[in-house]
């Protein structure tokens, strides 16, 4: 397989403080990766880098098998139209309504008419689930769920081949999380993308992810699918998956897994 | 048989052959490709679309293609795909259930002008009783506060002197003394012309310590302090730092509202007094160097022919002022909603509020001075 994401020898710090250390990561294509590890443990540093708004100290990120570090602002410009990105916060445009949200990215990077764009841009904000009458509205005026789509809505829209999620589903409720999850899988083969997504959620582990990444001691600790992943040895894993909810998550996903088994 | 690179339309057989990329970049053409195929006339029977050929498809292709098969078939032509991949398939059945009905998009009601008018008469009518209501509650709350004196909070007092007062202290120094230049420059050259060169400390002392001073003093505050209220309590209450305090029972007008009002009561007079001086000074420097008054001559001269009165007039004004900036900055600020354009709006709305409010008390006291013959 090819790696679309590969992150060599990577190195961060902030003042005196190493992030991360020598860290290395690859990212297959059509795969959803997830990236864990304990609060602090660089999860977000890297996920910045890996979207070029932070520069680490040394090292290498190759996307596309392009290095991001050196790239010049074309080449990067070229990357950024095949990759979406969801932000924790949505990072909605607050003067926009959610219709010209998505269509912003359009506007911008396509010479389409407006009619087209138009079109477009509904059918992605129905594909991210949200009501039609919703396009209308401003983000302040919808709930926290509907914001976190109307954010997937407009990271789709340029059918990006990689897709970056930052906590997607923190600070929803389970019945909305667990939708949300369903979306993204959805999407994940309707469109055939590639997944990044950053999180703590641990049912969101389970039933999204391909392959789990454990980021902790400034690297990465272990990359394996989440079965094997519970069961390394690693203190800081163990402690990790081993707590009450991360028990009780697995045995929810073991019991799923063999109930449909039957 | 027409042939456009990605499609290619055979009118004998009614087959549209489909190849390449179908997507978002190439879009635009495949778009005017399609529209471009004249349909078979008449209008019925079907046409099929082969997709063998087809590369790769992603969502906005698939978009399209079903856009196109909807246009055709609402003239009467059905329109068939076959030999699909595996993948553009199921795309474009899934991209087909999304979009089975045409979307109507709820219309957003444009009021007429009538409307508006009336819309925004009554939302200024609410803003200033809104306005009044935050007056009256701060006002309560001062009161509660003078009262019990351990819950002044003597720290942010401070703060909000040293920040808003102290280091404007260059800026208002600078504008102030140009200004006293400017005005020399202007009244001497007409002074000049009736031999009337030192009259120039009458009018200068007059017009720098009952007007200028304090009204230039106050519009750079209003610009510089009560802008940075409202950002700052608006991006507080977006935090919802606000609520917080108000849920550990320390309420906000205590902790963040009347600090700032009080602060900037204390400071806007002293700040006056800055520039009173430095614009006097500027003038002097314009008499001596333009209209040969030597230092000695135009000190000698102010306090003879500027009544202490001026001085006091133009001082008094600088507590009003500072109320209508700090309670103007704060209320906006409170106001905020949502989001950055709330921040933006309010904090224009603070400033422009702030300053035109200045001008007109400075109005009202004109008159009232007149009347009192002060």
């Amino acid at each position: 397989m090819t790696p679309i994401i590969e992150v060599s020898h990577l190195t961060t710090k902030f003042g005196d403080t190493y992030i991360h250390k020598n860290l290395n990561l690859q990212v297959n294509k059509g795969e959803v990766l997830g990236i864990v590890g304990g609060s602090g443990s660089g999860k977000t540093t890297l996920l910045r880098e890996m979207l070029a708004l932070t520069k680490p100290v040394s090292g290498s990120i190759k996307i596309f098998g392009q290095e991001l570090l050196t790239a010049s602002p074309r080449t990067l410009l070229a990357i950024q139209r095949r990759w979406g990105v969801l932000f924790q916060e949505n990072a909605l445009f607050s003067s926009l309504t959610v219709l010209e949200n998505v269509s912003f990215p359009l506007h911008e990077h396509t010479t389409l008419n407006t009619n087209s764009i138009r079109g477009l841009a509904l059918l992605k904000i129905v594909m991210a689930g949200l009501p039609i009458d919703a396009a209308v509205k401003y983000p302040a005026e919808l709930s926290g769920g509907m914001q976190k789509r109307a954010g997937l809505a407009r990271a789709i829209v340029l059918d990006p081949e990689l897709l970056f999620l930052d906590e997607p589903t923190a600070g929803l409720d389970p019945t909305t999380a667990a939708g949300f999850d369903d979306l993204i899988l959805n999407l994940q083969s309707t469109m055939g993308l590639t997944i990044v997504i950053v999180t703590h959620d641990l049912d969101t582990l389970w039933k999204v992810t391909n392959r789990v990444a454990f980021l902790g001691e400034g690297t990465v600790l272990c990359v394996d699918p989440m079965t094997k992943l519970v069961n390394n040895s690693n203190p800081h894993i163990q402690a990790f998956f081993k707590g009450p909810r991360g028990r009780i998550a697995e045995e929810g996903y073991q019991q799923e897994s063999s109930d449909h088994g039957n | 048989m027409t042939q456009q690179g990605t499609t290619a339309y055979d009118p004998e057989k009614r087959l549209l052959t489909c190849r390449g990329s179908w997507d978002l970049q190439d879009l635009p053409q495949l778009s005017s490709h399609l529209y471009q195929i004249t349909l078979p006339t008449p209008t019925s029977g079907t046409l099929t679309v082969d997709g063998e050929h087809i590369e790769k498809m992603d969502s906005a292709g698939a978009w399209l293609l079903l856009h196109w098969q909807k246009q055709v078939e609402e003239k009467g032509i059905t329109v068939q795909f076959v030999h699909f991949p595996k993948e553009p398939a199921r795309l474009l059945s899934l991209i087909d259930k999304e979009i089975q009905e045409e979307i109507p998009l709820p219309e957003t009601k444009k009021p007429d002008w009538l409307t508006t008018v009336g819309m925004r008469a009554l939302r200024g009518w609410n803003e200033f009783c809104l306005y009044l209501t935050f007056i009256g509650k701060l006002t309560f709350e001062a009161l509660r506060v003078v009262r019990q004196p351990k819950h002044i909070r003597w720290n942010s007092i401070a703060a909000v002197i040293y920040r808003n007062g102290y280091q404007a202290l260059p800026i208002i120094f600078l504008l102030s003394f140009m200004i006293g230049v400017v005005i020399t420059y202007q009244m001497g050259l007409q002074l000049k012309n009736y031999g009337a060169n030192i009259y120039i400390v009458d009018l200068l002392g007059l017009s720098i310590l009952r007007e200028f001073g304090p009204l230039i003093t106050a519009i750079m505050v209003a610009g510089r302090t009560g802008s940075a209220f409202t950002a700052q309590l608006g991006i507080m209450k977006i935090n919802q730092e606000i609520d917080a305090l108000d849920t550990l029972g320390v309420t906000s007008a205590e902790l963040l509202l009347l600090p700032r009002i009080a602060g900037l009561f204390i400071v806007l007079p002293l700040l006056t007094v800055w520039s009173d001086i430095f614009g006097v000074v500027g003038g002097m420097v314009m008499s001596n160097t333009m209209l040969n008054i030597t230092w000695y001559d135009f000190l000698h001269r102010f306090p003879t022919v500027i009544p202490l009165r001026t001085f006091i007039i133009g001082i008094g004004k600088a507590p009003i002022f500072a109320l209508i900036i700090s309670s103007i900055g704060c209320f906006e600020g409170t106001k905020v909603e949502g989001s950055a354009d709330s921040v933006g709006i309010n904090t224009t709305r603070s400033v422009v509020l702030s300053i035109f409010f200045i001008i007109v008390a400075d109005a009202i006291f004109s008159v009232i001075f007149s009347k009192l013959k002060l």
